[in-house]
């Protein structure tokens, strides 16, 4: 028997379609929020002489983390200055860091949902498994043909990619609160949102931290796919290194990524550890 | 006055409980009912009331439905079907809110294994009753360090719970459960997590307790002696039925069944093994209980007297293992010639 083809290549074609006619003005609002969000951090990351933002970073890690830290910060971003790739590395910043704001914003209000209801968890577990699973690259494109090169698209490809990890460990946090404390809790005759804020919330802040984390180093990850469809910044030096065989420029501008990677892991860690 | 009448409440945990329903009013056991249907019979028509200002105790071995029967009286568990009225109000009726409100002020708990709040201080855990009902700061602060006083535990206000022994976190938990008055406090094995020592201790505490505040308490226990030693009335549960209700005195003069008395004289054997650490310490009865309770004290503990003293353990006077009997014979005569009377 012979079984013809499934278009499902076509069906996707036409619904990015439809979604690109239909939906313009959505498109447009989402892309002019993101755009001014990005805009804003890089404004502000860029206003002030970067000996300035470095010793601001040192005091910073210092203050939440230890001695250690913020010598790494200080020595670390002296080299990407150095290097010249202070600007590119703040561009990249904005966006890890508009996408993972955005990400939490949205993730741990789902988180929340899925932890009180089972068939909400079992709806978003198999789009999450999609979201970590399905090739970056490939939802680059549709995020191109609703928002356009640019910034934009790459922050929700980064979105997509690293929100999955703070919606799963809210999910997890809120549910591993021992059931006798959310008994107790109920027995004193507390409201949901009682129970939640008063209880479930402060026993799952660890958890959701370690979420939120993972969704930081995700979305830095992100930074050189983002760069393909037109982000500025690290990622896109990289690209470009790569395309053009350029060894030590590639290497350069990969070792401001680790910096900033590490960075950013040692100081949510050392932030969340101290609450 | 009772304060809470349950009728023919029932619990069956699973899909469908209907089914499990029909079956237990055809007379089917738990066992075959599980069998047939893997429906578990949590609670099977339980019936009785509990008046006001009373220490009711619930006692059973695990598995025999009685922290369901706890949780069905404040709707933690939601019962199949049957009643609870609180005052006349049926609780099962009532609507999420009205259950709140009742939850705040009509009922609070204490539970096995303490269940404190760990991110929250002592007080903080005392307040937590009061703070849901948005009562401001200053006065659920000022109730919690009472509640705090009651249970003796005032100057670890700013303490964690787990910088706190086991029976000190019991007692922040009994904190808790009165801080915001109520009416009826349930007690789930609230001692059984602690060792025996200050379990005896916190029994004769709750006692004292209940002397001063006049609380309705339900506790909940698998243990014969705290049953004895603390209940005003016991209720002895099997297989989710309540099997019989009555004063200490009267289950152990008259166990309504095989299984009642097995569970009175398995107690007594037990109990021996463990006199040894206990006799020094002097034993005490309260004037109410009668002869064979007295017995069963001085032989649990293996002494010979006991003193009496009333609630707020005043010492009364001394009851001694020749006295009991006696009464005891006589309680015996008395029943006879109840009996005989009746046949004639």
């Amino acid at each position: 028997m012979n079984i013809p083809k499934l278009p499902l290549g076509d069906w996707i074609e036409t619904l990015e379609d439809w979604l690109t006619g239909n939906f313009e003005p959505l498109f447009d609002f989402i892309r002019a929020v993101i755009g001014t969000m990005v805009d804003a951090i890089e404004t502000v990351l860029l206003s002030v002489p970067a000996i300035v933002l470095i010793i601001l970073f040192s005091i910073l890690a210092y203050w939440i983390g230890k001695w250690r830290i913020a010598l790494f910060a200080f020595i670390g971003l002296m080299l990407i200055d150095n290097l010249g790739l202070w600007e590119p590395s703040m561009q990249s910043l904005s966006l890890v860091l508009t996408a993972s704001i955005l990400s939490v914003v949205a993730g741990v209000p789902i988180g929340i949902m899925c932890a009180r209801s089972n068939s909400v968890q079992n709806i978003f577990t198999p789009v999450l498994d999609f979201m970590q699973t399905m090739p970056a690259f490939v939802y680059l494109l549709p995020a191109v043909s609703f928002f356009s090169l640019g910034v934009v698209p790459g922050v929700i490809a980064s979105i997509i990619f690293a929100i999955p990890p703070t919606i799963r460990l809210t999910n997890l946090g809120i549910r591993q609160v021992p059931s006798d404390l959310v008994e107790a809790a109920d027995a004193f005759g507390s409201t949901p949102m009682q129970k939640l804020v008063k209880l479930q919330l402060p026993l799952a802040l660890p958890t959701i931290m370690a979420g939120i984390n993972q969704t930081i180093m995700l979305s830095l990850s992100m930074v050189v796919i983002s760069s393909m469809i037109g982000a500025q910044g690290v990622g896109a030096l990289v690209y470009r290194a790569v395309t053009q065989a350029k060894t030590g420029i590639g290497f350069e501008a990969g070792i401001a990524i680790v910096i900033m990677a590490i960075l950013l892991d040692r100081l949510t860690q050392s932030a969340f550890k101290k609450k | 006055m009772s304060i809470i009448e349950v009728r023919q409440l029932t619990k069956i945990f699973g899909q469908e409980p209907n089914r499990a329903e029909q079956l237990l009013r055809e007379g089917w056991s738990k066992e075959k009912i599980y069998k047939e249907t893997k429906l578990t019979v949590g609670v099977n028509k339980a019936n009785f009331s509990i008046q006001q200002g009373e220490i009711f105790v619930i006692m059973g071995l695990s598995g025999s439905g009685k922290s369901t029967l706890v949780r069905l009286l404040n709707r933690l568990i939601e019962p199949s079907s049957g009643q609870v009225l609180f005052n006349g109000k049926d609780i099962v009726q009532m609507s999420p809110n009205e259950l709140r409100q009742l939850r705040r002020k009509n009922i609070g708990m204490v539970f096995q294994k303490f269940a404190l709040f760990p991110h929250r201080t002592v007080l903080g855990n005392v307040e937590y009753g009061l703070e849901v009902q948005d009562i401001d700061k200053k006065n659920r602060q000022e109730l919690a360090q009472n509640a705090l006083k009651l249970v003796g535990l005032e100057g670890w206000e700013s303490s964690r719970p787990d910088q706190l022994s086991g029976g000190m976190q019991q007692r922040v938990g009994l904190a808790r459960g009165l801080a915001n008055d109520p009416d009826i406090l349930l007690m789930d094995e609230a001692f059984s997590a602690l060792d025996p020592l200050i379990r005896k201790d916190m029994q004769q505490e709750l006692l004292l307790l209940q002397a001063r505040m006049k609380k309705t308490i339900v506790f909940i226990t698998h243990d014969l002696d705290e049953a004895l030693r603390i209940g005003d009335r016991i209720a002895l549960m099997k297989d989710g039925s309540i099997v019989q209700i009555g004063t200490p005195e009267e289950i152990l003069i008259q166990p309504a069944d095989k299984y009642v008395e097995r569970f009175v004289e398995d107690v007594d054997l037990s109990k021996v093994l463990t006199a040894a650490h206990v006799m020094l310490q002097p034993e005490t009865i309260t004037p109410e209980r009668g002869p064979r309770v007295a017995l069963q004290l001085m032989r649990d503990n293996g002494v010979s007297s006991l003193y009496v003293t009333d609630k707020e353990k005043k010492l009364l006077g001394v009851v001694t293992a020749d006295d009991a009997p006696w009464l005891l014979d006589k309680t015996k005569l008395s029943k006879k010639s109840c009996k005989s009377m009746s046949r004639g």
